[in-house]
């Protein structure tokens, strides 16, 4: 049956900020979906607050809203354009719970909407645990025996049924937190003492413990008429214990026999049939125990999920586009397999003849009070894919791709003394690194039998890293003279990189390359086709390998290699994905061929239609100059990846390769200290005053000269890392000594911290003789907490036409000076109406797409142009921002995954996403920012202030505003004492260290709906941090800076029912 | 211990690899298999006899090999190709490897070969004759020459040679419980190179079987009183069965119920009167859209065979009951005035999908209709 015509309009709800759990994959099946049916012609209407997502292009829908994703907005869209149907499943959890809250609050029968995908009761059955226990026992499938406990007795009732070892799970806890398993009955006792202490409703969840069990999913795609096909079946590395979304995963399933694959395959399709997913992509989770083959189902998602964007890349099978078609009445038989172009149907399944491995990437640096431990809970916030013809070139190429300074299985453990405790620790409780403490352990010459006991990981894992490591012994003991073409041939198709091979024989990486070359292995690129080359395939989606012949055919056209971002991980997020995908999108508008090389399976880059062609491939040295043999492009594009091309300027210059913009020279000049500062002079502008350091000893020397409060970190660092802010002395001598090791190699930068400066990022496009200002963003926080982290104002909301003029000309004159061809940001900050210059960075940043949003015209677009010779004026670049609006981006921070961590903004970027606002002020843009960010800014009730000394100056403005809006005021003893003199009422409270009750006990007991908390220094940062972990915890919105809390009085002026929607293509 | 090995193609392409499993010469038709799974039931399938078999999927030897889950009591592929070879498997059911399996039933095969690139060449050239070879045996040149003069398949009877000799009885069904049949129906089985999956399924599902040898006479397999004639899968050629094909023209005018898969389905159809012909390279796979004409559903299906029914040979009273979605082909018949059904696919899967397991039942159904009008 062909779609369906009684349905002219379809909503689609997108996923929202990227959160940890909840990523970039969400923009690629979004943008795949609204895609897809606005080219069947229906009218799409797009809900997403999340502005660096190219599914929110004003292009890919008719109506786009940036705009909180919460019922209440959503209803208010609805009512505005009526839509006929709603498509909650492409928009994660947060599209699913929507349209639920949608349904429940009866939003959907008013306006008569209709679900489609998956029905209320399907979402309801599976994601309800109990619901959906029964569902399985009702067909006969298994699920881990499980219990809910109120009370000792209960949880000892449940207990007895279950057996040991069991898990604890503490209902409503911060991350999972006061769980654990139990072996014994004292173990047992301990653990639900403490769970039903910790949780909030007094509630246990005890669960059968499956741990080392062996864990699978499966991706299922159904139609209408009851057609079910599996796309893929992933395996998992880690067993059972560790997240999928943690675990090292590998598709297609390598440890089933047919007779079990094929269970899990009809169980697959019974789930889906009984919880009555109708139409659409599901994934189904499975454990089996490798001792006797019991199955249990773990859970599925009756919707598009990450393990789908993974099989989607893993196999070339679009599952975010099929189940978009099949949601408005196709069936799989009437949609073409597109890979095969056309030469047969979607319902089939694919078959691969290929190893995909997914490695996840972490954090845990940028947190380190958390412990970096592998559990149910996901942490990771990014992942690599990568494509080989066995499991060892697979693997050791997502390794590569991972950007983790490691070429290869090296090895991690340094201290010997300790190597076989230590490793019997990291090999039994999994961390980040687990793989390469199992290669240690491999080199230490553990058995794989011990390894096994430790780990649980299925031998055939564990073999394989075996060999890897055996061979690794072999090449250590030869010389590069030694290893013949066989050798050479050998280690490459066992995926050893040349940087990897170059260590082990201690030699030049250049040299292995050129050894490798001169036997001319070289790699071979094969298609990635759904149907393991049964059928001719034309689209070009492809992975190196080193075997046979090669498939690339590369043409003869003019054509542009644009080199994409890699992993997504925390201060280089789907910005750069989005900057990518445009920029290829630009090089086709000009008449080339684009050619994308990414290794990030969550993306929109990585999609196989989006560039002419596709490498998936990791982003090193050695990878992209073999494609650039190969391929020959007429240029390079890598000033929009963020950090992972750029890596690579100085290999690819030397290579003789045309980079297109700007110079890599001038990214040499805005980084490095002495040459930036040679600009700075030169150009007569004003820098925060600042020292390069490489001891302890100098450091203390610069500092007064620099004069405190002090900005430090180490050099040539993205997104901040281990950047921090010192008062005197004291905090910089342990700076240096504990968190940095300070060399010649490795020196510190010291910067002189502004107080309470504003600070603005500019972006700026140049086609090398125009000079134009894409947007000039006004930070809400002040200068010093990471600019990544802070929200920011498109327009400026506070500064005068002076200074804005002012960075206006400063920005021209940096990016003349730097011969920018493309793009430019400068990080300004502003004290007493000077300007003075943070930082420059001659490429696209993260507020990029930010700014094309509002203004309606893709800078990227622009600046790519700019770089193969158009110019602004041909270009009609106008900056224009639409009359009366104001835009706001909201950061949006991990801190509920992290329940040890200190919830408190600094200098170190710790934010995984970001949101827009728009308002017709800025302080209803402000207002929907936070509401978009899950800051949800209750009305009434106490506020609690207790600031530092420098901010109470501004107590009086802010407390008069609450107070008119009707908030009573609780404050420690010194800001209510100085609340008291300005005259106003305030109730007085104990911090914590000053005896019960506290200020926590206040939160605890929900007395306080908004906090307004500024510390400075080590010491009193560590004596509140409990007071802003207590508010996440218990979900009271807190502000650590005076100008965020200025920011929400603005937006408490605006009254949430009087918020205005537009869309999108209204505004522009 | 692996050997070296090579594998040629009678268009001259070579291939070395690595060989395990037994140093034997093997010669043979080269065809690819597309399944990701279920290499043990692959080469334990009669309807390999004669063939080589390519596996795309890039490991192989995972599982090792297990006592359930043969198809026959011996390896009938001719020799096998593999991309990368596990030696050490992995599975709780796991009782040896591939390699002991391979050399226990003197069969071979070479590991270490693009088997991407074999199988470009094969969907391009179509199904070749090809020769595996240890290279201690013979060279490069020589190796070309012995695939080069393979006979081929086609014209070529092989069901009579994998059939059993003797008349057995089966009374077991799938696993892994193997339940017996209460069923009073009692159904004869033509073995023409009969999976025993298609057995433990026609227990379950319709009732006792006798398996009887390709040639049996109609009149003793009438004498044993079937309720229903099963005609199996097997290797070769349906053109050359001419017993086979009097034999199921007798059960067709004695209104038998009769069902057929694969081989058993072409033959079925030469004995309506259609024709066969040989495919360019097949259907070799776990993965193919099968399409019912009936109800539009679409089953994933199992495949594997060289020749296909010829659409336009249809008689009158033969109607297609099954279509590819891969490229249109003919995928099951259904007789209008007579109760016999066929599929080209293989509804017992083992391995691949069990979508379109239904027509076992089917089959008892119709058993059952046509007892109604007796």
């Amino acid at each position: 049956m062909p779609k369906r015509n009684d349905i002219k309009s379809v909503m689609i709800i997108g996923a929202g900020p990227i959160i940890i759990g909840q990523a970039c994959e969400f923009d690629y099946s979004g943008a795949q979906a609204c895609k897809a049916l606005k080219e069947e012609g229906y009218r799409v209407i797009l809900v997403n607050s999340n502005p660096a997502t190219i599914m929110t292009d004003p292009l890919l829908a008719d109506a786009t809203y940036i705009e909180p994703i919460h019922w209440e907005s959503v209803a208010k869209i609805i009512e505005k354009e009526r839509p006929d149907v709603l498509l909650p499943t492409m928009g994660g959890q947060t599209g699913l719970n929507t349209a639920l809250s949608l349904a429940k609050e009866g939003v959907l029968k008013k306006y008569n909407v209709e679900l489609i995908g998956a029905s209320r009761e399907a979402i309801d059955k599976a994601e309800d645990r109990q619901l959906f226990d029964e569902t399985m026992k009702k067909i006969n499938l298994e699920t881990p025996q499980s219990g809910i406990a109120h009370s000792m007795e209960d949880a000892l009732k449940v207990q007895k049924e279950i057996g040991f070892p069991c898990i604890i799970r503490p209902s409503f806890t911060l991350g999972g937190s006061g769980g654990g398993v139990a072996y014994n009955i004292e173990e047992f006792k301990t653990i639900c003492e403490k769970g039903l202490d910790l949780s909030p409703t007094n509630e246990l969840l005890i669960d059968e413990s499956l741990l080392g069990w062996k864990e699978y999913e499966m991706e299922v795609v159904r139609d209408k008429n009851d057609n079910c096909i599996i796309i893929c079946s992933i395996e998992n590395f880690d067993p059972m214990g560790v997240h999928t979304g943690d675990s090292i995963t590998i598709a297609p399933a390598q440890t089933l026999t047919d007779k079990e694959f094929q269970i899990m395959r009809n169980a697959s399709f019974k789930i889906l049939r009984e919880i009555g997913v109708e139409t659409g992509g599901s994934n189904v989770q499975f454990a089996i125990n490798p001792a006797d083959g019991r199955m249990v189902v773990i859970e599925m998602n009756p919707r598009v999920s990450r393990s789908s964007a993974l099989a989607s890349k893993a196999t070339g099978f679009p599952i975010a586009k099929v189940a978009a078609l099949l949601s408005i009445g196709y069936t799989l038989d009437e949609l073409k397999n597109d890979i095969t172009s056309g030469l047969t149907p979607a319902s089939f399944e694919p078959s691969i003849d290929y190893i995909v491995t997914k490695i996840p990437k972490f954090a845990f640096e940028k947190f380190p009070q958390a412990e970096p431990r592998l559990s149910t809970q996901m942490k990771s916030v990014g992942e690599v894919m990568s494509i080989g013809s066995n499991f060892q070139e697979s693997l050791q190429k997502a390794i590569c791709s991972m950007e983790d300074d490691k070429c290869g299985l090296e090895k991690i453990i340094d201290d010997e003394e300790e190597i076989h405790e230590k490793l019997g620790f990291e090999l039994t409780f999994p961390g980040p690194e687990r793989l390469f403490y199992i290669a240690d352990a491999f080199r230490c010459g553990w058995s794989l039998e011990k390894i096994f006991n430790l780990t649980s990981i299925d031998p055939w894992f564990l073999r394989q890293i075996e060999d890897l490591i055996k061979e690794e012994n072999i090449i250590k003991g030869s010389k590069l003279e030694k290893l013949s073409k066989r050798d050479f041939f050998r280690l490459k198709a066992k995926g050893f990189s040349d940087q990897r091979i170059a260590n082990l024989l201690n030699e030049d990486y250049e040299k292995i390359r050129s050894a490798r070359k001169s036997h001319n292995i070289v790699p071979s690129y094969k298609r990635v086709d759904t149907c393991a080359a049964e059928f001719k395939t034309s689209t070009c989606y492809m992975y190196s390998t080193y075997e046979g012949n090669c498939e690339s055919n590369p043409t003869k056209k003019k054509k542009i290699l644009v080199l994409g971002s890699g992993p997504n991980r925390i201060g280089q997020g789907i910005e750069f994905d989005y900057c990518c995908v445009h920029a290829s999108l630009a090089m086709q508008e000009e008449g080339f061929e684009s050619i994308m090389v990414n290794c990030n399976p969550e993306t929109v880059s990585t999609d196989y239609d989006v560039s002419n062609r596709l490498y998936f491939e990791p982003i090193t040295s050695e990878k992209i100059l073999d494609i650039i043999d190969l391929e020959k492009p007429d240029g390079v594009i890598i000033q929009f990846g963020g950090q992972t091309p750029l890596k690579l300027s100085n290999d690819l210059e030397n290579y003789g390769v045309n980079i297109l913009g700007t110079e890599p020279d001038a990214i040499d000049r805005s980084e490095d200290r002495k040459r930036f500062q040679e600009i700075i002079n030169k150009l007569n502008l004003l820098q925060p005053k600042n020292a390069t350091v490489s001891s302890l000893h100098e450091a203390l020397e610069k500092s007064d000269e620099i004069g405190f409060p002090i900005v430090v970190r180490p050099s040539y660092v993205l997104g901040g890392r281990a950047m921090e802010l010192v008062n005197n002395k004291d905090e910089l001598g342990i700076y240096i000594s504990d968190a940095v090791q300070a060399s010649n190699e490795r020196p510190i930068l010291l910067d002189h911290y502004l107080n309470n400066a504003i600070e603005v990022d500019v972006d700026v496009v140049s086609d090398g003789k125009e000079i134009m200002i894409g947007g000039i963003l006004q930070h809400i926080e002040q200068a010093g907490i990471h600019s990544g982290d802070s929200a920011c104002s498109l327009p400026p909301y506070s500064l005068n036409k002076e200074v804005i003029e002012e960075l206006e000309i400063q920005s021209k004159k940096l990016a003349k000076e730097l011969n920018v061809i493309g793009l430019m940001n400068v990080q300004f900050a502003i004290k007493n109406n000077e300007v003075y210059i943070l930082e420059v960075n001659p490429r696209a940043s993260r507020t990029v797409p930010f700014i094309s949003k509002c203004i309606g015209n893709s800078l990227v677009k622009v600046a790519a142009k700019t770089m193969v010779g158009k110019s602004l004026s041909e270009l009609k670049f106008s900056n224009a921002l639409p009359q009366n609006k104001f835009f706001v981006k909201e950061a949006v921070l991990p801190f509920d995954k992290f329940p040890n961590v200190d919830p408190i903004l600094g200098p170190e970027m710790k934010s995984t996403g970001e949101v827009m606002g728009i308002g017709r002020n800025f302080g209803e843009a402000y207002g929907k920012a936070q509401k978009a960010a899950n800051k949800i800014l209750r009305r009434k009730g106490k506020i609690f202030i207790s600031v530092k000394e420098g901010d109470k100056k501004y107590l009086d403005k802010i407390v008069k505003s609450v107070i008119s809006f009707g908030f009573e005021i609780i404050a420690t003893k010194g800001t209510a004492e100085y609340i008291k003199n300005l005259g106003f009422e305030v109730e007085e409270i104990n911090k914590v260290a000053e005896g019960r009750p506290h200020i926590v006990d206040a939160l605890l007991n929900d007395q306080v709906c908004l906090v307004i908390n500024t510390t400075q220094g080590r010491q009193s940062i560590k004596d509140s941090a409990s007071i802003r972990q207590t508010a996440l915890r218990k979900k009271i919105l807190c502000t650590t800076t005076m100008f965020g809390a200025d920011a929400l009085v603005k937006a408490l002026e605006n009254r949430e029912e009087d918020w205005e929607f537009s869309s999108l293509q209204e505004i522009n | 211990m692996p050997f070296p090995c090579i594998l040629t193609l009678e268009d001259g392409s070579t291939f070395i690899g690595e060989g395990i499993g037994a140093e034997k010469v093997a010669i043979g038709e080269i065809v690819f298999n597309t399944s990701m799974t279920g290499y043990q039931e692959i080469i334990t399938d009669p309807s390999y006899c004669k063939q080589i078999i390519t596996f795309t999927h890039p490991h192989i030897g995972n599982t090792g090999i297990n006592s359930e889950d043969n198809e026959s009591d011996q390896i009938y592929a001719e020799g096998i190709v593999i991309r990368n070879y596990i030696s050490e498997p992995s599975n709780f059911r796991s009782e040896e490897n591939l390699h002991e399996f391979l050399k226990r039933h003197n069969s071979i095969g070479i590991c270490g070969i693009d088997t991407r690139r074999l199988t470009i060449i094969l969907r391009e050239k179509g199904a070749l004759k090809a020769c595996i070879s240890p290279l201690s045996e013979n060279n490069e040149e020589a190796s070309i020459s012995l695939a080069r003069k393979f006979d081929g398949l086609e014209g070529m009877d092989l069901a009579k040679e994998v059939s059993t000799k003797d008349t057995y009885s089966w009374n077991e069904g799938v696993w892994p419980e193997h339940k017996s049949s209460n069923s009073d129906l009692h159904v004869i089985a033509y073995d023409y190179g009969i999976k025993k999956n298609i057995l433990r399924l026609l227990t379950e599902h319709v009732g006792k079987v006798t398996v009887v040898n390709a040639k049996c006479d109609i009149d003793e397999v009438l004498g044993m009183k079937p309720d229903g004639i099963f005609l199996s899968n097997g290797p070769g050629d349906p053109e050359p069965c001419e017993y086979a094909i009097k034999n199921i023209k007798m059960a067709l005018n004695k209104k038998i119920p009769i069902f057929g898969i694969c081989l058993g389905h072409q033959l079925l159809a030469l004995a309506g009167g259609a024709k066969t012909e040989k495919m360019k390279f097949g259907h070799h796979g776990a993965n193919h859209p099968v399409q019912s004409l009936t109800t539009k559903e679409v089953l994933i299906t199992s495949q594997n065979h060289g020749f296909a029914v010829n659409k336009d040979s249809l008689p009158n009273n033969i109607e297609i009951s099954h279509i590819s979605l891969f490229d249109k082909s003919i995928q099951g018949i259904s007789f209008k005035d007579k109760p016999a059904f066929s599929f080209q696919g293989h509804p017992e899967a083992s391995p691949g999908p069990q979508d379109i397991v239904g027509l076992f039942k089917q089959f008892k159904e119709m058993i059952n209709k046509n007892a109604k009008k007796k």
